[in-house]
């Protein structure tokens, strides 16, 4: 099926979802997504921004789509053409729903675990207002344990409802959930219950805000002076294929390897997760891809020099001196 | 809910509180799972959680979940998440008699707000407050489907319509006699005064 | 006088029994259906007629049906929509009250063209007490041999249960109502898959209004032309028009599509004019969703015609000057009515009816509410106007669900034909509800 997305065309086969073909086509058409997850069945669709525009629906039936469509779970038909980047009302949508998604939450990342690989910190920065037009008071919780070695922090919680299909997927008799409903809605475990089963540890890998913490590595490192590295090790329960989150030769903390689009590749279990924090317990196979633009690739040399080449042709446009020329 | 973890082990509060539905309840939950395939039980929640809220004291404990959920076979969690979700269950104790006052559009047009004030005046409550004897509750609900007949409370079952100040004097004195918890499932409902 | 075909019986004693039903030419589409006509020849009567769906989308009823897929030894469902929540909607409930076995009737009926052996009725659940008026005559048409095993003697067979559900308004969309039906929260799914292929428990469902369904009894027993005969162009039949708010006779009234909304407000017949000798200032014409018009654009199109009660009529002018037929759900606001409160009210209501999972409805229902909110306290600045426009603006067509535009409409209008008012609030910095007069003491005991 061909699909054409910001004016790129792709084949990809049936059942492919637009969201799928744009990533194939790579980051410069990507439209950005919270609640979808790769390796998440039925994963998608609530927190609306990954809209596209669909300006023909097929060449059968070239008629453009009512609506803006949730492009992870739209399937492309042959002749699709979609905008995203270029279509500034899909970009005004996107403003719109970052807006929604930032009303209640809380805007301090500074003082935010999860700040420098936050999914909603990027998506703020990259489509967001500088400043927030909600005067009212924001919802908030109390930050709970949900599980021995998982905190969850409600308010910055943005419902996309990936920890609960994980429990519901991946592990056996699911302990949390979504109760209430509307804008009191919460992700909560069952009375005096917690998350208790070996493959636990994943709903923190897929909270892509800082709702959903480890306890074992919560506030002892700013993520960006730590160095991630893919490595392994043999284990009965999962395939022990891990990211271990090092300081000189201290292991802060495991997880799981994500993927370009910061998605689990492959989920591990709590024993590789919480239990394995030597150096030596792993097998370490190199530095971790790391994305250029992520504030953890200062720790990442490789990417230093063409960093610098960047800026320094950016500082030339804006007409800035040449700090390195002696006058 | 506390911050310390509770351990893992998996709370029956059900069995030790020695729940149990009346004979009449358990049939009338029996019929109603009937209705459904047979895997397909969950589909029988909502109904049994009405009965289940009416049969243990008006609102749904974790207790009367943890029931529910061993009666349906389904994990606590998707009960709670149900329960929690629609607005007709209960998750704290409530009064007896539970006032429901519409206040959406038209019923706001025809005094829905006054009523409100004045059954708070009268039971000295503010809406979501319960009279100290555990009688009276006093909500506000939205559109129930009365417009025509508005203003308009519900309390359990029935409708109670075109209300005026005199009929919510009556209503009050009424209920106060009969000193009766009054259910959504109730088959001796009276939607007239 | 118009015609009627749905509660033209509603004040026979004893109607609400089978046998008086009966007596009065009940089960009679059942009889027909069943033994002259295959269920292809009934899904074709409900084309001819033009029914369109009745809960307020307007869907043209047998196309819907002929969507459903009907893959072998796979159970095909009908599930009738009673969960009724549109504020200002309350025609469901007096059909059902009041003449139980027309639905019954047409449950039958519409089953048998769909091929569902089985069917639900999904009851809002505050209206537990009609569900005991349904589960009542259900019982009776079992006894009466009308459901059950082979049905007049023929193949088919046919079970009707009666589903209640516990609060919210978002089960009014047909995904959530049948997410809800399967014991979940009522969440809207997205879409595609649409249920006609993937519907209750992955089954292909057919989920059609309490009056659409009713009104399949008379397209079969007189036919699908004779029915398309009645109403005007494309809206065809007649339609069960709520009326509530400030009018001399709240209540529900059958009418023949096409009829003027003037002879609607203002004749006896009908609503009987406005109370206390007031002048009309605003309607909302199909239920809260829609958009609210100022008495000169209810009663006249922007073009000068007279505005008839019809999908067609009351859509001219799109939502620049025009509205919907919606549900029917009929709400008059005397000279007295503040905009904004009745507003605060819609905001309120979409807000605590908000499913939560998608985030502009999510958020943005809350926010829209709080602004408003601003407006009843006297503390909203002009700027506020432009917010709620904006918000609005991002709420619509951005959602999972209908919810999302039903929300915003109703505030786009408000601030589209009643600016004014939102203006004189801001820059007073006071709000006196105006339409706050005892009205209390002026209803009958």
């Amino acid at each position: 099926m061909k699909v054409t997305i910001d004016g790129k065309e792709i084949d990809v086969p049936k059942g492919t979802t637009i969201l799928q073909a744009a990533r194939m086509i790579g980051h410069e058409v990507a439209p950005p997504a919270m609640c979808y997850h790769s390796k998440l069945k039925t994963s998608g669709g609530y927190c609306r921004t990954c809209l596209v525009k669909v300006a023909q629906g097929s060449t059968a039936n070239p008629n453009p789509m009512p609506k803006p469509v949730a492009s992870c779970r739209t399937e492309v038909m042959d002749g699709m053409v979609v905008e995203n980047f270029t279509s500034p009302e899909i970009l005004e949508a996107r403003k719109g729903v970052v807006e929604f998604l930032l009303i209640n939450h809380p805007l301090d990342c500074p003082v935010c675990d999860q700040a420098g690989e936050c999914k909603l910190q990027d998506l703020g920065y990259e489509n967001g207002s500088a400043a927030t037009r909600y005067e009212f008071k924001r919802r908030e919780f109390e930050v709970i344990d949900i599980g021995e070695k998982i905190k969850l922090h409600m308010n910055r919680c943005i419902l996309c409802y990936r920890c609960v299909k994980v429990a519901d997927q991946i592990t056996d008799g699911r302990a949390h959930g979504v109760i209430s409903r509307g804008d009191s809605s919460e992700i909560s475990t069952y009375i005096e219950k917690v998350i208790d089963n070996d493959f636990s540890g994943n709903v923190i890998d897929v909270c892509p805000v800082g709702a959903l913490t480890d306890k074992t590595f919560r506030f002892k490192q700013r993520v960006w002076f730590t160095k991630p590295v893919d490595a392994h090790r043999d284990c009965k329960k999962c395939s022990g294929k891990a990211r271990v989150w090092l300081k000189g030769e201290e292991v802060l903390r495991v997880t799981s390897r994500k993927d370009e689009w910061d998605e689990s590749e492959e989920f591990i279990c709590n024993d590789c997760r919480y239990e394995h924090k030597r150096k030596s317990d792993w097998v370490i196979e190199g530095p971790s891809p790391v994305n250029r633009n992520s504030v953890i690739s200062q720790n990442q040399y490789q990417h230093l020099n063409e960093l610098k080449v960047q800026i320094m042709k950016q500082q030339k446009a804006l007409g800035f001196m040449d700090l390195n020329k002696k006058p | 809910m506390g911050s310390e973890v509770q351990g893992t082990q998996t709370f029956d509060k059900a069995k030790r509180a020695g729940l149990k539905f009346s004979e009449e309840a358990m049939t009338t939950v029996q019929t109603i799972i009937s209705h459904y395939p047979d895997d397909k039980r969950k589909s029988a929640l909502i109904p049994v959680l009405h009965i289940a809220q009416a049969e243990f004291g008006g609102w749904l404990s974790a207790e009367t979940m943890d029931y529910v959920a061993s009666i349906i076979k389904i994990q606590p969690i998707e009960v709670f998440e149900v329960a929690s979700f629609y607005s007709m269950f209960h998750l704290h104790p409530v009064g007896k008699c539970v006032f429901e006052v519409c206040q959406t559009s038209s019923c706001w047009l025809m005094g829905g707000e006054d009523i409100v004030k004045y059954i708070g005046k009268k039971l000295n409550l503010k809406v979501g407050e319960t009279t100290a004897d555990g009688l009276f509750t006093l909500k506000v609900a939205e559109c129930l489907g009365s417009c025509g007949t508005a203003p308009m409370l519900q309390c359990g079952a029935s409708y109670h319509e075109k209300l005026t100040y005199e009929k919510i004097d009556k209503l009050i004195e009424s209920y106060r006699a009969e000193g009766k918890q009054k259910n959504y499932t109730d088959l001796d409902y009276k939607n007239t005064l | 006088m118009g015609k009627k075909l749905l509660i033209h019986n509603d004040k026979v004693p004893g109607i609400q029994g089978l046998a008086v039903y009966r007596q009065h030419g009940g089960y009679a589409s059942v009889e027909k259906a069943l033994k002259t006509m295959t269920p292809d020849q009934v899904t074709d009567e409900v084309k001819k007629s033009g029914l369109r769906g009745r809960g307020g989308a307007g869907f043209p009823t047998g196309l819907k049906w002929s969507f459903l897929a009907k893959p072998e030894g796979v159970a095909r469902y009908l599930v009738c929509n009673a969960d009724e929540s549109e504020p200002g909607t309350f025609k469901d409930r007096y059909l059902m009250e009041h003449i139980p076995h027309a639905l019954i009737e047409g449950m039958i009926t519409s089953s048998y063209a769909l091929g569902a052996k089985v069917s639900y009725i999904y009851i809002r659940g505050e209206y537990f007490y009609v569900a005991r008026i349904l589960e009542v005559a259900i019982k009776e048409a079992y006894e009466a041999g009308w459901l059950g095993k082979n049905i007049l003697g023929t193949d088919f067979s046919n079970d009707c249960y009666v589903h209640v559900g516990a609060g919210a308004y978002i089960c009014g969309e047909e995904t959530a109502l049948l997410e809800s039906l399967e014991g979940k929260r009522g969440n809207p799914r997205i879409k595609p898959p649409f249920p006609a292929v993937a519907g209750l428990w992955g089954c292909p469902t057919v989920v059609n209004n309490v009056e659409t369904i009713a009104a399949v009894c008379p397209i079969v027993v007189n036919g699908g032309e004779e029915y398309a005969k009645i109403g005007i162009g494309k809206s065809t039949g007649t339609k069960l028009i709520s009326a509530s708010g400030h009018i001399n006779k709240p209540g529900v009234y059958e009418i023949e599509l096409g009829l003027p909304v003037e002879e609607f407000i203002y004749s006896e017949e009908y609503c009987g004019g406005i109370r206390n000798g007031k002048k009309l200032k605003a309607v909302v014409a199909g239920g809260s969703s829609v958009p609210i018009l100022p008495a000169e654009l209810i009663l006249k199109t922007a073009k000068g015609e007279p505005r008839l009660m019809s999908y067609e009529s009351l859509g001219d002018g799109g939502f620049i000057s025009g509205t919907m037929l919606g549900s029917g759900g009929f709400i008059v606001m005397d000279e007295d009515t503040s905009i904004v409160k009745n507003l605060f009210t819609f905001a309120r209501f979409y807000h605590h009816e908000s499913c939560g999972q998608c985030s502009p409805c999510r958020e943005g229902t809350g926010w829209m509410e709080k602004v408003i909110k601003k407006f009843i306290n006297g503390t909203a600045n002009e700027s506020d106007v432009d917010l709620l426009w904006d918000i609005q603006s991002k709420i619509e067509g951005k959602t999972i669900c209908p919810l999302g535009e039903a929300a915003a409409w109703p505030v786009a209008a408000a601030i589209r034909h009643f600016k004014q008012e939102f203006l004189d609030i801001a820059r007073a910095k006071k709000f006196v509800d105006v339409s706050h007069y005892n009205r209390l003491n002026k209803v009958a005991v």
